[in-house]
């Protein structure tokens, strides 16, 4: 164990490039949960048939797969390198952002009817039914499903020691296994403690949004969203 | 230098080594899967047993699914040997695929052994059959069948995650298509037919898992 600070600070290295490509990915996976999930449910075809082979698509292949076409492939067909660490958060959004997208939908429709048909007789604007009245009931539901959602992204980063950035994984497999070989159970235990912290860190602020959430709509968590997050359905 | 961004002698040439390297991955997933589905029951009913064993069940599914199954890949093939166990890339890979979907799996079966309704335990109670037979004959086969569309589910994730084997050398369709690419130096091909490999057998299976999902309902 006496090696114990060298291993702390050699993964510490790696947290900068796991928590940034955590955030980054957290942020672009809002973004295109939101725009796809909404897409899914537009009056417009074409809309949603897009919507739909992206959500698919990437549902559909592997995360991997896609990691290495955007890392090997793409840079082949529009003529330049991806920062690595962008690349990575691109993956990581796009990837998850096809689930969310389900999410997003799947909360939207569970918004009472009879809400919409509440906003209509007051006359709301499209918009105003949406971003006044059944988003803000539709979010307090979504947050479990993405905070399960965003634990998933977390462990994805482990993926992009695969493309040469440094995150802890890679730290862990490339510079403390090679040296301190007849320690790795150590190692590994400590490199499976972090992103255990990380996770209980994500999971910590998603619980504080959700009451804040909650409590804007004058309620306390869901039934629904408190089971959800106990049984952590994907 | 002016290739061509697609060359089809290239895709076509290097599809026999690809397919190889489904079937592996198929291979890996089948396997995996009845380890997942075998060992999720096991520790969905364990987490019903005596308190301290519970607990520590309990305590092993958190930890396994909050932390990545590339590092618990990884953990297996540099731990082990520690040991004295030496294990092939493919045992190793079913294990960890097997192990890590098993705490998937056993939340879902848990899922479905709560949606018994508590009269069915008291009947079996009254009834006085013993324990195992509680279990057998009257609670899982009430549970189960409820759960396989969610099962089906984890069983297209793990095919999707098969790939990341390819970190302790597994030539999977993945390894052979960065085989390839290294090989040529054309990554285009291999990459894109992979990626359709698994989006022309992920999505039927999960169209179908959705049919099942509405003749049985979900939980």
């Amino acid at each position: 164990m006496d090696n114990l600070a060298t291993f702390l600070s050699v993964l510490a290295q790696g947290l900068p490039e796991t928590v940034g490509a955590t955030v980054g990915g957290i942020a672009l996976t809002i973004v295109l949960s939101f725009a796809a999930g909404l897409a899914l449910l537009s009056p417009s075809r074409p809309v949603r048939v897009i919507s739909r082979i992206y959500v698919e698509g990437l549902r559909g292949t592997s995360e991997v797969v896609q990691l290495f076409w955007i890392f090997f492939a793409l840079p082949v067909l529009v003529g330049f390198e991806i920062v690595p660490i962008w690349g990575g958060i691109l993956v990581l959004g796009l990837n998850h952002g096809a689930y969310g997208a389900e999410i997003v939908r799947g909360a939207i429709q569970s918004v009472p009817r009879a809400q919409y048909e509440g906003a209509l007789a007051l006359s709301l604007s499209p918009a105003q039914r949406m971003f006044r009245v059944i988003l803000p009931q539709a979010v307090v539901e979504m947050i479990p499903p993405f905070n399960n959602l965003f634990i998933q992204l977390l462990k994805s980063t482990s993926i992009l020691s695969f493309v040469f950035i440094s995150e802890i994984t890679r730290q862990a497999t490339q510079i403390l296994v090679p040296r301190f070989n007849p320690q790795v159970l150590q190692i590994f235990l400590l490199l499976l403690l972090f992103y255990l912290v990380l996770s209980l860190v994500i999971t910590a602020v998603m619980r504080f949004l959700e009451r804040k959430a909650a409590a804007r709509l004058g309620r306390g968590p869901s039934e629904r969203a408190r089971r959800a997050a106990v049984t952590g359905a994907v | 230098m002016s290739q061509q961004i697609w060359d089809w002698n290239y895709a076509f040439a290097i599809l026999p080594l690809l397919l190889e390297g489904l079937g592996l991955t198929l291979v890996a997933t089948v396997l995996g899967s009845i380890v997942a589905m075998v060992l999720g029951l096991v520790l969905a009913v364990l987490q019903r047993g005596p308190r301290p064993l519970a607990v520590v069940v309990r305590g092993f599914v958190e930890l396994v699914r909050s932390t990545p199954l590339l590092v618990q890949i990884f953990f297996l093939y540099f731990v082990l040997p520690q040991f004295g166990i030496v294990l092939s890339a493919l045992t190793v890979g079913v294990i960890a695929l097997g192990v890590h979907y098993a705490c998937y799996t056993s939340e879902v079966y848990r899922a479905g052994i709560d949606a018994v309704p508590r009269g069915q335990w008291e009947a079996a109670t009254a009834l006085s059959l013993p324990r195992s037979r509680v279990w057998t004959g009257v609670v899982l086969p009430q549970a189960v069948p409820r759960v396989v569309p969610a099962l089906g589910n984890y069983v297209i994730s793990m095919f999707k995650e098969v790939p990341l084997l390819t970190a302790i050398g597994l030539l999977d369709v993945v390894g052979r298509a960065q085989e390839a690419g290294d090989t040529y130096f054309r990554y285009v091909e291999p990459y894109t037919i992979a990626g359709l490999l698994f989006l022309l057998l992920s999505y039927p299976a999960s169209l179908l898992v959705r049919r099942l999902e509405r003749r049985v309902g979900t939980i």
